[in-house]
């Protein structure tokens, strides 16, 4: 079972639920712990609360055109079907922008010269260890500079397989982006972190509707409760969110996180309170491939 | 000998668009016949690298010389590459004003890129 953890707005508290989710699974079932992780590639800070030791790495990036000019006719075919225009055919120069190319491979495959190869662009790196409670941790971190995401959470996710049986949890980067949505993609439940602000409940709706897009189950943790906010439990009842979890506005909490402990460590009775969120995600999806089992 | 210049509309007698790869327009003209032909710029609508699209175009127009507002690296590196001279504004408001300052010689040439660029990859 995969299931991403997101939020819409940043800072709503992803990577504290994630992290001691994680951690809470582990505890539970030591002889499988569940495979972690951030696709926050831009920002990964998982680590700093499960320490993995990372025990491999490898570098990570998009296969770009190198036109040879001895061969290159410049015919113009490349720059024609090149939707990024990252290859720019001017005069006698066939010119190639590596940070503009998506690697899609087209201006190779179409060169009626054969004058293009692909070589290796780096953009970023993945590592992957064991971490805290034997979790099997993975992550991204993309070069400084680098401004596209998506390649290295792409072969983040194709690199970390799970074992058969394997909890699978993601923490996505914030916001419903490119980014979010390659994270989210093949999950089986997205898990939305939220806040009781209008802020909060504004991307929660964006969320929402990557999730219907994607057709892909929701459920909604609110962190910072802090009263009643009637407008988000309205708005929960309406999309048919069920609330999962609320975690109160506690100065505890934020003392600890900060201090780079996990929520299961400050408050150890949400081990209990997370391990009850997985199951009821279970409950959830039974329930759902049960409808889905039956004739119509 | 041709030309061209980033405009806000299709007409020599159009304001100065500042921006190259999304400047509304670019015309293309014979500065000493004033023969003149509006293009719409192909790099307004490109999700990314519509100044590598813009400077393929004034490649594709055999064009001599660009005058824009602002050359990213991306835009900057192409035009080197085609051989094609770039000039700023400068002062210049309109179209007409920007040709005389042109062949007077009193427009700055660009000798690097000019802004950091804008849109890259994603």
């Amino acid at each position: 079972m995969r299931i991403t953890i997101a939020s819409g707005k940043g800072g709503t508290g992803k990577t504290m639920v994630a992290t001691s989710m994680a951690l809470s699974l582990a505890w539970l079932t030591p002889d499988k712990p569940p495979l972690f992780l951030d696709c926050d590639v831009e920002a990964p800070n998982a680590h700093l609360f499960l320490h993995p030791s990372v025990t491999e790495q490898q570098e990570v990036g998009l296969l770009i055109p190198l036109v040879d000019e001895a061969k290159c006719t410049h015919c113009g075919k490349c720059a024609e079907v090149c939707q990024y225009h990252a290859i720019a055919v001017l005069g006698q120069k066939t010119l190639v922008f590596p940070q503009l190319c998506h690697g899609c491979g087209s201006c190779t495959m179409l060169c009626p010269e054969a004058a293009i190869s692909e070589v290796p662009d780096r953009m970023g790196v993945i590592e992957r260890g064991p971490a805290a409670g034997g979790i099997t941790f993975a992550h991204g971190i993309l070069d400084v500079g680098e401004p596209m995401a998506v390649p290295v959470i792409r072969q983040l996710k194709k690199w970390v397989q799970p074992q058969p049986g394997q909890v699978v949890l993601c923490d996505a980067p914030p916001g419903t982006s490119c980014p979010v949505v390659e994270t989210v993609r093949g999950s089986d439940y997205l898990l939305l972190v939220t806040e009781p602000t209008p802020f909060g409940l504004h991307d929660l709706n964006l969320a929402i509707q990557v999730a219907s897009e994607l057709d892909i189950p929701a459920g909604v943790i609110i962190n910072r409760v802090n009263g009643p906010y009637q407008v988000l439990d309205e708005f929960c009842a309406r999309q048919n969110l069920p609330v999962l979890l609320r975690i109160p506005f506690e100065r505890a909490i934020a003392e600890g996180v900060a201090q780079g402990k996990l929520l299961v460590e400050i408050h150890p009775e949400y081990t209990i309170h997370f391990r009850h969120v997985f199951s009821e995600i279970e409950s959830i999806l039974l329930q759902k491939s049960n409808r889905k089992d039956q004739p119509t | 000998m041709k030309i061209i210049l980033t405009a806000t509309s299709p007409n020599i007698d159009s304001n100065i668009d500042g921006r190259f790869g999304r400047g509304a327009y670019l015309i293309v003209v014979d500065p000493d016949t004033l023969e003149w032909q509006a293009h719409p710029n192909p790099g307004v609508g490109a999700s990314g690298g519509a100044g590598t699209l813009a400077a393929q175009f004034a490649a594709n127009q055999h064009a001599s010389s660009i005058i824009s507002g602002d050359f990213g690296p991306n835009a900057y590196n192409a035009l080197q590459a085609a051989g094609i001279a770039m000039y700023l504004f400068g002062v210049c408001t309109t179209v007409k004003e920007s040709i005389e300052h042109f062949k007077d010689g009193k427009l700055e040439r660009v000798s690097g890129p000019t802004g950091q660029g804008r849109h890259r990859r994603g």
